[in-house]
């Protein structure tokens, strides 16, 4: 049986012959783990459990492991916020993980724990639960009235804590558990003189558990596959969530658990319906973008004042927020093709972002049309890749071009061997103006020319935006020529390169590796390659639009089905990329 | 009247909430000032100090070894600081026949004596984690790192391979970390224990035994992570408990004044310096109120995208596109070489300035500099440098020159090791193993 064969769901086929086009994309895919052979692959940590099996061409396995993941500062506040409205807000802001097979996603499930961290985690959960029990909340989010404000109340602790628990732990609280918690609620209370504080102390400390910062899945045995483990109700629903929404489950899919209405193939599938249409989708598909686009880079991203004096601090908080929007909106919103936010000239503009790409300014976000034939064309050419794949001072043909690589088609580029002779590039010739010009010495030396020419060719395409995303035409007076080839394909300027991107199959087969590492929190590699394949023809079937290739895989048995975690070989290590493990 | 030790102590003991008059008083150290007065000895402090991209030979390497060596253009700023530091120039990270991993291979090899096999392969501990197992302990904080490009993923320090350590990026979160309300000044006059930690406390044994319970239902790789989840409320047990008690007063320790905002982010050299300053400033006070006894400074990122404002290039794209002028240097990468030297400089002087007992905070500390690598152009590992500052609590001289004829860089990650109380026979594997302290520099 396929991994992601799901049944009885079907989707309209708009399927495209791309596959046969772009048979020379797999060659180069090949030379892109090959390009250099000075440099040796990136192997997973050495005491790592994300040293994972590689892919394989035989199904010899099924499902995906259980994981212990760390719940994100942005899932901690989503969570929350649903729990006791957007005003309880502590500021969250957690360790960076390490980066694994391109996601931080999937980073969270080997990362280890920091003293530091701990204290992130106490002074958060310490935050919030004062603000849940101070006298302007109290009232709204206890939702029971103590005997007196100033001693203990066992009754109104435990109704108070067990809803809350339920919701925080992602199941139900077990008994001895709940009967500790209001033994601590009434201690504190006590001493304290003060039940809201006495309970403040209980949920500050429920809040601290591992099993709140971290989501722990447990599985049982499968009964329709004997000798097999399923996750249990309980971590299906949290695994469905945080994949989904960016946070716990709400009430109703925690009783889908209970019920077991979450074991049943219908009952999976309402489920899964009722969450992708919800509001909260939006939440979870800008986390993953955010995450798979490496959005965290503006976090500390900022260019030269004097070279770019319009790419402000505001700018590069919008950057991030413009490129979040447009991919929400068409996927989401408007239910696109996934292909589309390469070519789509919708976006939504804010007044530091007109004032970047030479436009009027209105107040506040307004959704905004770039004008056919205009060379603002997809998500390549928005501030945010512009300039996050640029340097302080100039833009980067390699480093966008490598961007594109391994970021948007999954192709990983090798370091650079460390002993490149860059004597061609000293001495500058006066003569020389464009990056072009600079760059073509890559494609002349050998020992270069195997990876930039894989990188180059599209960075080159994106010359006519400088380092901030502002678009020109020249470059220290010189045409700017955008023309290159890509696999195979030639293009003249970055709306033509779009295009090609548009029919890459590595684009959507992109998409749908990191889709399903991100939603089980493994590195796709350990799904055998046939049943990758499976995927990838699903998501054509879905004419590549997202919440069918997001139903495919939460549907499918892969998301739900246990396997062991395989132990470390040396194929998988080599199996991993020199970026797949870089710390963020 | 005279004021003895015991009858100031005697008032601080008798209520929970005592006054005294009188602020630090010598009476709490021994006579000769070198000890507490309960005859503790000084805390010995270590730090790393790490900078990207090494140096330019042939202005950073003095001419004259041993003691009193000269300081040429790109060290020119250590005028005040040379006789508190030892440079060693010369030496080498061997790699043997692993790939040079680009400003990644050579401060792997500084702080933990091993060369990566490839890019993934993460650093188990480096060695201020194994340091600050000895001696950090017994403080709020067993280990601070801090970075000054604002980028919390600037890290060279590691507890394990899945666990680098997140430096503090911002002096404002730094500061508030350290002296923020959680802070217990040692010496104010006044001491009332917060009745809200008592309980906050209590509540930490039940996530405790949370997380006993939990490590019996998951697989042996995760267990170490939830061994340093125990570790991490171990740690904040540890912080309410010191909370909850009365300081001894320190001499040495006077709060720092309150930081309100952050420098404007951004990796320009002149922003690095500010926040470089302010995290110094907050690291200094930090080791005088032992608040800590081990610390990390990461000045630059390895690969270290400095940008020096108007210069289209930052600093590692310029090691790679300027070329070697007549002098045999880059001028361009040696004025931010030299940039990186000010702040060791001041780095270093802003511990000397801290009297503790009959001698400065510096004299207790040991400062372990360390970078990626020797010319960062072609990318060497050879000729690499490195700097030991402060007299670790009189174990060491300083002010010295060594050259180092290619020998390990380890050599000095094993010494420091050894003076730091750490019981080992040798570190380094394949041709990093040595089992030689640097003995030039002992006492």
């Amino acid at each position: 049986m396929r991994l992601f064969q799901t049944n009885k769901i079907h989707f309209a086929s708009r399927a495209t012959n791309s596959v046969s086009k772009f048979a020379i994309a797999i060659a180069t895919a090949a030379v892109l783990v090959s390009c250099s052979d000075t440099t040796a692959p990136t192997a997973p940590s050495k005491t790592s459990a994300a040293a994972v099996s590689p892919a394989t061409d035989t199904a010899e396995t099924d499902g995906s492991p259980l994981r212990l993941r760390l719940v994100t500062a942005e899932q901690l506040h989503n969570t929350l916020a649903y729990i006791f409205g957007p005003n309880i807000s502590p500021p969250v802001a957690f360790a960076p993980v390490t980066r694994t097979d391109g996601l931080l996603g999937v980073g969270r499930s080997f990362a280890g724990v920091t003293p530091s961290q701990l204290e992130l985690y106490q002074k958060t959960a310490a935050t919030a639960a004062l603000e849940v029990v101070n006298e302007s909340n109290r009232h709204f989010l206890v939702p029971c009235t103590p005997k007196s404000e100033e001693a203990s109340d066992d009754a109104c602790a435990s109704t108070f804590l067990a809803s809350v628990g339920r919701l925080v732990y992602r199941r139900p609280l077990e008994a001895d558990r709940l009967a500790q918690y209001v033994g601590e609620a009434r201690d504190a209370s006590a001493r304290l003189k003060d039940f809201y504080a006495g309970l403040g102390i209980a949920l500050e400390g429920m809040l601290l558990s591992p099993r709140v910062m971290m989501v722990s899945e447990r599985s049982e045995p499968d009964p329709a596959n004997p000798g097999k483990e399923r996750l249990d109700a309980y971590s299906l629903a949290s695994r469905l969530s945080f994949f989904l929404w960016n946070a716990a489950p709400d009430d109703l899919l925690l009783k889908a658990a209970a019920s077991g209405e979450l074991h049943t193939q219908k009952g999976l599938a309402r489920t899964v319906d009722r969450m992708l249409a919800s509001d909260r989708i939006a939440s979870g598909v800008r986390a993953f973008f955010d995450d798979m686009l490496m959005l965290e880079d503006f976090n500390n991203l900022s260019k030269d004042a004097q070279i770019y004096p319009q790419f402000t601090g505001v700018a590069v908080v919008d950057a991030r927020e413009q490129t979040l929007r447009m991919v929400v909106d068409q996927l989401v919103t408007k239910n696109k093709d996934y292909r589309d936010i390469f070519t789509t000239r919708e976006t939504f503009l804010s007044p530091s972002l007109a004032a970047l790409y030479r436009l009027p300014s209105t107040p506040g976000w307004v959704a905004y049309e770039f004008p056919e034939g205009s060379p603002r064309m997809g998500i390549l050419t928005q501030a945010a890749f512009l300039a996050a794949h640029s340097h302080p001072g100039r833009s980067s043909p390699t480093l966008r071009g490598k961007a594109l690589r391994e970021i948007l088609l999954c192709q990983p580029v090798p370091r650079p061997p460390a002993n490149v002779d860059f004597s061609a590039l000293e001495n500058p010739d006066p003569n020389i103006r464009t990056q072009r010009e600079r760059v073509s010495f890559h494609l002349k030396n050998p020992v270069c020319a195997g990876c930039h020419k894989v990188t180059d060719p599209m960075g080159l395409a994106l010359e006519n935006f400088d380092a901030a995303g502002q678009y020109r035409e020249t470059e220290k007076g010189a045409k700017i020529d955008a023309s290159g080839s890509m696999d195979g394909k030639d293009f003249t300027d970055i709306r033509q390169l779009a295009l090609v991107l548009h029919d890459h199959p590595a684009v959507t087969q992109c998409l749908a590796r990191r889709v399903y590492s991100y939603g089980t929190g493994s590195p796709s590699n350990i799904v055998p390659r046939t049943e990758m394949a499976a995927l990838y023809k699903q998501f054509e079937a879905g004419g590549y639009r997202l919440r069918p290739l997001l139903r495919t895989i939460t549907l499918s048995k892969a998301f739900s089905t246990v396997r062991e975690e395989q132990a470390p070989t040396k194929t998988a290590a080599a199996s991993v990329s020199p970026a797949a493990a870089s710390v963020q | 009247m005279t004021i003895t030790r015991r009858r100031a102590l005697r008032g601080m003991l008798g209520g929970s909430a005592v006054t005294l008059a009188l602020p630090l008083l010598d009476c709490f150290l021994n006579t000769n000032g070198t000890a507490l007065a309960d005859g503790r000895k000084m805390p010995v402090r270590f730090g790393s100090w790490f900078w990207g991209l090494g140096i330019d030979a042939p202005i950073f390497v003095p001419k004259k070894a041993g003691i009193g060596y000269d300081l040429p253009p790109e060290i020119a700023s250590w005028k005040n600081i040379s006789q508190h530091v030892n440079l060693f120039t010369g030496m080498n990270a061997f790699r043997d026949g692993d790939p040079n991993l680009c400003h990644y291979t050579g401060w792997v090899i500084n702080a933990t004596g091993q060369s990566p096999a490839a890019g993934g392969d993460k650093p188990g501990r480096t060695l201020d984690h194994t340091i600050s197992n000895q001696i950090g302990r017994t403080t709020r904080f067993q280990n601070l790192t801090v970075c000054c490009t604002g980028d919390a993923r600037s890290t060279v320090s590691y507890e394990n391979a899945n666990s680098p350590t997140p430096p503090d990026a911002s002096p404002l979160n730094f500061y508030t970390r350290l002296f923020g309300p959680a802070f217990q000044d040692p010496n104010a006059p006044e001491f009332k224990p917060n009745p809200r930690l008592m309980v906050r406390k209590s509540v930490l044994s039940g996530v405790i035994d949370e997380v006993k319970g939990l490590e019996k239902e998951i697989g042996a790789t995760d267990k170490q992570r939830l061994d340093q989840y125990m570790t991490g409320l171990r740690q904040l047990e540890k912080q309410f408990d010191q909370q909850l008690t009365k300081p001894e007063p320190i001499p040495a320790c006077v709060l720092p004044k309150e930081i309100s905002d952050d420098p404007a982010p951004g990796a320009e050299v002149d922003l690095m310096a500010v926040r470089h300053k302010m995290m110094t400033d907050l690291l200094v006070m930090a080791a005088a109120c032992d608040q800590t006894r081990v610390f990390t400074m990461n000045y630059s990122s390895a690969q270290a995208n400095t940008v020096r404002a108007g210069f289209e290039k930052p600093h590692h794209t310029t090691t790679h596109e300027e070329p070697v002028g007549p002098n045999g240097y880059q001028e361009q990468c040696s004025w931010f070489a030299t940039r990186a030297m000010e702040a060791w400089a001041y780095h270093v002087e802003a511990f000397s300035k801290v009297k503790e007992g009959d001698g400065t905070l510096l004299d207790n500390s040991l400062i372990y500099a360390f970078t990626d690598h020797g010319f960062a152009r072609v990318h060497a590992l050879d000729n690499m440098a490195g700097m030991i500052a402060g007299r670790a609590g009189g174990k060491i001289k300083t002010g010295l020159h060594l050259k180092m004829e290619g020998a390990t860089t380890a050599r000095l990650g094993y010494t420091v090791q050894r003076l730091m109380g750490i019981d080992i026979k040798g570190w380094g594997s394949r041709s990093n193993a040595t089992d030689k302290e640097l003995g030039e520099i002992m006492a």
